[in-house]
């Protein structure tokens, strides 16, 4: 006997449990919480009817293993292959002789990808993919293509374009020159600089975070990992947190962009816990609960709790209240929790947000299982310049994401454009402030005009969307029936929103509207659009 | 072996019985034992952790905060966080602490274990200050251009950049080969650009082949995120580190009768760290071995335009264009950081003919994309080609000097190096003057060398080097000034062995 016993043992256990099923069936009243134990010779024994239960069934599970680990054993070295196995792939390929008397070169079959790779290039056929490519091919101009698809689908702020590029416009020269002159300062610019971002941008960014945050909490550098923008920095923390079939809890409807994100590469499982409407889509604890313990059942190890606030597409903020519960529920379940952060400074509403680290700083919870997502692609309105960053109270959690950031590090000259913009605090004071007023005016004018034509919209304090519902409009209500009124929208509309299915909303009809990339100028047309659409129904 | 049929005995008569049916029996009696006994321990090892943190009512009296356990990392998070003593860590970090510096500290380390190329930088400064008069990231267009920098712009590179890498792929190659924008994916330096690919084209569990001595680099880029094993084909000194497709055959066959499915064939050319060419002859055999076996041909040319030797430099696309290949399976990384010494930019690319692989890596770069300054910044220098013909003639001469002044300096030693022709390495034998002819040996001298001569060299057993007693040495962080206070350094050491 040659098999190995590690080998033998698992075959063999496995057989064994199949016999545990089959034995229950058989013997009947076996199961339970008692298993009757069936003694090999039973029959001859007792005289019970265990003859089959005890002697046929072992002796052809054992037959039964042997040709399995037959099967199994790699042939000896001058047989021919087994021609079973992958006899496919032989086919195309004659293997020993193609060298001498047939040339191999481009006569086998294909080149297989990886099936995480197959799965991602397929992926090009979502909403979001259909829709944007539409936009890109037949932008809405006021002028030069009135009849062109508008964009809100984006995620995207360019009502304070402008403040940046006047910035830009009087100090790249001065700051990037600066940098170039001086002998040493070339070896700074184009060498080898830590791949986790610059000491010097991480206490501009640290600084600037607490600005953010009205400077109810001040943000140390030392826990700050930069990436090359949020998108990796929630991959690199999903790296970090859970292993390849584990999951995260995340509140539902969400951003769009986790499944990629977080399911792509990490190869983890997000498990939508609904918020409903009648909650205006808050954040319930049982719901939590709930989902927690389905996956367990299930065998699925729930590794964190991850949520964005403001939350994106909603744009509704938790309560300092809610913030306490989740806390409370992730140290009670032992996982950790990310809060994505990154519209904390697009707040246009009245409430006043809290982040998660001033939750922190006022009651003692264990901070080792918090940490924040952010970047300045929203807050800033940079998002070419891929800046995004963990805020990480867990260091080994920082040392491990600061080693995966070679993975994702931030270009140099961009770190240090940003480091002068960030400390030019007379700058980002002003833009800071301008910018919600513009989000503000914005909101209102986009939110009033919906009104007006019906359409209701959950109230929202912060980021670039108006969360609208539309399900009055569907033919049915479903995912069908919003899916159809999304097409209609695109193709007859000519405007592209993001269905809610896309958030993995539970209840049909609510769109996405991006605002921040329209102009007071846009929004009558847009508005036309929809009624267009809305008077049809 | 004998299939040992139950109850043989009474069918064929022949003394089955035993092994026939009471072994079967026993095992049986004993797997039901085991499976019982499994089952009551299970719960019961659960029960402390129960104890220790009562689950339902510990939120109505007893605060649970900060009390359970801390929180745990993934192991593959982890297994990342931990990696942090090998040599290659210890050096930098020794470096960083207390750096070398002629007048200021001439007692400090001498870092001969990077990667950079500092001989050319002045070049790169030069134009940078002479070319950025007007702000460079705003033309004519004005508020145009800010939506072009500041907002969202394709993850994979922009057009513009891509050409311009494409063109300057083709300039660095001499002309031998032109490249396609439209199969250029642009990432954040060529480290994701190795990793992208590396997800592209296995699963976990996995395996590449990689001729050793390697770029140490890989175990990192590789293993840590996407699960793929790296298997080391060792290459030998006697042959002067050349790939061998016997060596090859023999790898893969033995991952095969492990069960292991080989995926790809990784190469670095110029080879890092032994600095060697692979020649053409090589490139066919290595294609015809791909294509035989159905897996897919890696080729890393990151220094491709930084050769100095005799040899010109045969791109696995150059071969490709010659003869007919399924150029699905060949795939290329490039990269500026080393050709056009500018790592800290972060431009790293892939070089595919395959197009899902195409399809699939530009919708992974959202994770590793280039900032837009810095590609706006790339597209102007790249397109000035009086300036890269300039760069990349001069650049190459430096090299060359360089590498003859450090080859001298160690054969006046004692110490011969292998045959190079690109790179910033020597790769030195220094198997003389190891104590014990093993890994340990090995190791025991590159802590000599850090120690005592403060220097930092990358040991052979770091590129999985089969063969103890190699060292990589990188002279291009060095002025001509700084090569005799090496050689002296380590000269101390020599003859102290």
């Amino acid at each position: 006997m040659s098999p190995t016993p590690s080998k033998k043992s698992s075959a063999a256990a496995a057989a064994a449990t199949q016999a545990r099923s089959s034995a229950t069936g058989f013997g009947g009243g076996g199961g339970g919480a008692g298993m009757r134990l069936i003694v090999p010779l039973q029959g001859v024994v007792q005289g019970r009817g265990g003859l089959v239960l005890g002697t046929l069934i072992p002796c052809a599970l054992f037959y039964f293993l042997q040709l399995y680990l037959r099967r199994n054993r790699s042939p000896p070295p001058t047989s021919p292959q087994p021609p079973a196995a992958n006899g496919a792939d032989l086919l195309g390929i004659v293997r020993s002789s193609s060298r001498n008397f047939l040339s191999a070169r481009g006569s086998s079959g294909h080149a297989a990808l990886s099936s995480r790779a197959a799965l991602i290039a397929r992926s090009g056929d979502s909403p979001y993919f259909v829709g944007t490519k539409k936009c890109s091919e037949d932008p809405y101009h006021p002028i030069d293509n009135p009849d062109g698809v508008i964009q809100l689908g984006l995620a995207e702020n360019r009502l304070s374009l402008d403040l940046i590029g006047d910035w830009l416009a009087r100090n790249v020269k001065d700051t990037l020159l600066d940098e170039w002159q001086g002998g040493l300062s070339i070896t700074g610019l184009a060498t080898y600089q830590p791949f986790d971002g610059l000491v010097e941008l991480k206490m501009a960014v640290a600084e600037f975070m607490g600005q953010v945050m009205r400077g109810s909490v001040s943000f140390d550098p030392s826990q700050i990992i930069m990436t090359a923008g949020a998108t990796p920095a929630i991959e690199i923390l999903s790296f970090c947190l859970a292993d390849a079939g584990n999951a995260f809890l995340v509140p539902s409807p969400y951003y769009p962009g986790y499944d990629r994100n977080i399911r792509w590469r990490a190869g983890l499982e997000l498990i939508p816990v609904p918020c409903r409407s009648t909650d205006k889509f808050g954040l319930s604890i049982p719901a939590l609960e709930r989902a927690y313990n389905q996956a367990k059942m299930r065998g699925v190890k729930v590794r964190a709790v991850l949520f964005s606030n403001p939350s994106n597409p909603v744009g509704n903020l938790l309560h300092r209240e809610t913030l306490r519960d989740l806390l409370d529920f992730v140290t009670e379940k032992g996982i950790h929790v990310i809060a994505d952060e990154v519209f904390a400074g697009s707040i246009h509403g009245t409430e006043e947000f809290v982040s998660m680290a001033e939750v922190l700083n006022t009651d003692e919870f264990d901070r080792s299982r918090v940490h924040i997502v952010y970047g300045l692609s929203k807050d800033l309105s940079i998002p070419g310049f891929r800046i995004g960053l963990i805020y990480s109270f867990n260091e080994h959690v920082i040392a491990a994401a600061s080693k995966l950031a070679r993975f994702s590090s931030v270009s140099v000259p961009t770190q240090h454009l940003l480091i002068s913009m960030l400390t030019d605090t007379k700058f980002v004071i002003r833009y800071i402030k301008t910018n919600r007023e513009r989000l503000r005016v914005m909101y209102a004018l986009l939110v009033n005009g919906l009104k007006q034509l019906g359409v209701e919209s959950v109230k929202s304090s912060g980021g670039f969307y108006c969360w609208t519902d539309m399900s009055k409009y569907m033919k049915s209500y479903s995912e069908k029936g919003e899916l159809e009124l999304w097409k209609e929208m695109l193709n007859v509309a000519k405007i592209h929103l993001t269905p809610g299915t896309a958030c993995h909303c539970i209840e049909p009809g609510w769109f996405r509207l991006c605002f921040t990339t329209l102009t007071e100028k846009d929004v009558p047309v847009v508005l036309e659009r929809i009624k267009r659409l809305v008077d049809n129904h | 072996m004998r299939v040992i049929v139950p109850l043989q005995a009474v069918v064929q008569g022949r003394g089955g019985l035993v092994l026939g049916s009471l072994i079967p029996c026993a095992l049986f009696y004993f797997f039901q034992l085991y499976i019982r006994r499994d089952r009551p321990s299970s719960s019961a090892s659960n029960l402390p952790d129960l104890a220790a943190m009562p689950r339902s009512l510990s939120r109505g009296l007893l605060s649970p905060r900060g009390a359970s356990g801390p929180a745990r990392l993934s192991s593959r998070g982890a297994s990342v966080a931990r990696d942090d003593d090998n040599p290659d860590y210890v050096g930098l970090k020794r470096c960083a602490e207390d750096p070398y510096h002629h007048s200021s500290n001439p007692h400090g380390l001498m870092q001969l274990g990077l990667a950079e190329n500092w001989l050319s930088l002045d070049m790169i400064r030069d134009w940078l200050v002479s070319n950025v008069k007007e702000p460079l990231l705003l033309d004519e267009e004005g508020e145009l251009s800010i939506h072009g920098l500041a907002t969202y712009q394709p993850y994979d590179g922009l057009m513009d950049l891509k050409m311009a890498v494409a063109e300057f792929m083709g300039q660095v190659m001499q002309g031998s080969v032109s490249f396609h924008p439209s199969q250029i994916v642009l990432t954040a330096g060529a480290t994701p650009a190795v990793e992208t690919l590396s997800f592209c084209l296995a699963d976990p569990g996995n395996a590449f082949l990689v001729p050793s001595p390697y770029y140490p680099g890989w175990d990192r880029d590789i293993k840590w995120r996407t699960g793929i094993e790296l298997i080391t084909v060792p290459c030998r000194s006697t042959d002067n580190f050349s790939i061998s497709i016997a060596a090859l055959e023999l790898a893969y066959n033995q991952a095969k009768k492990r069960g292991v499915k080989v995926c790809a064939v990784l190469v670095s050319n110029p080879s890092n760290p032994v600095g060697n060419l692979i020649d053409r002859e090589t490139l066919y055999d290595l294609l015809d071995f791909v294509m035989e076996k159905n897996i897919h041909l890696i080729s890393d040319e990151v220094f491709a335009g930084s050769t100095y030797g005799n040899d010109r430099f045969v791109s696995v696309a150059e071969v490709l264009d010659s003869e007919n290949f399924d150029r699905r399976r060949v795939h290329i990384i490039y990269g500026l950081s080393k050709d056009l010494c500018v790592p800290g930019f972060r431009v790293g690319v892939i070089y595919s003919y395959n197009e899902n692989v195409l399809a699939a890596a530009s919708k992974l770069a959202r994770f590793s994309s280039i900032s837009t300054p810095t590609q706006c910044l790339l597209i102007s220098i790249l397109s000035n080609t009086k300036f890269i013909t300039e760069y990349l003639k001069v650049n190459k001469e430096r090299l060359r000097d360089m590498h003859a002044l450090f080859v001298d300096g160690l054969k006046q030693l004692g110490i011969k190096c292998a045959r190079s022709g690109g790179g910033f390495y020597c790769w030195a034998d220094m198997s003389k003057f190891i104590q014990s002819y093993n890994e340990k040996g090995e190791l025991k001298l590159w802590d000599k060398l850090l120690n005592e001569a403060k220097i930092n060299m990358t040991p052979g057993s770091s590129c999985h080097c089969i063969e103890p007693g190699w060292f990589r040495c990188c002279f291009t962080t060095l002025t001509k000034q700084d090569i005799p206070i090496v050689m002296e350094r380590i000269h101390r050491i020599t003859e102290s062995n």
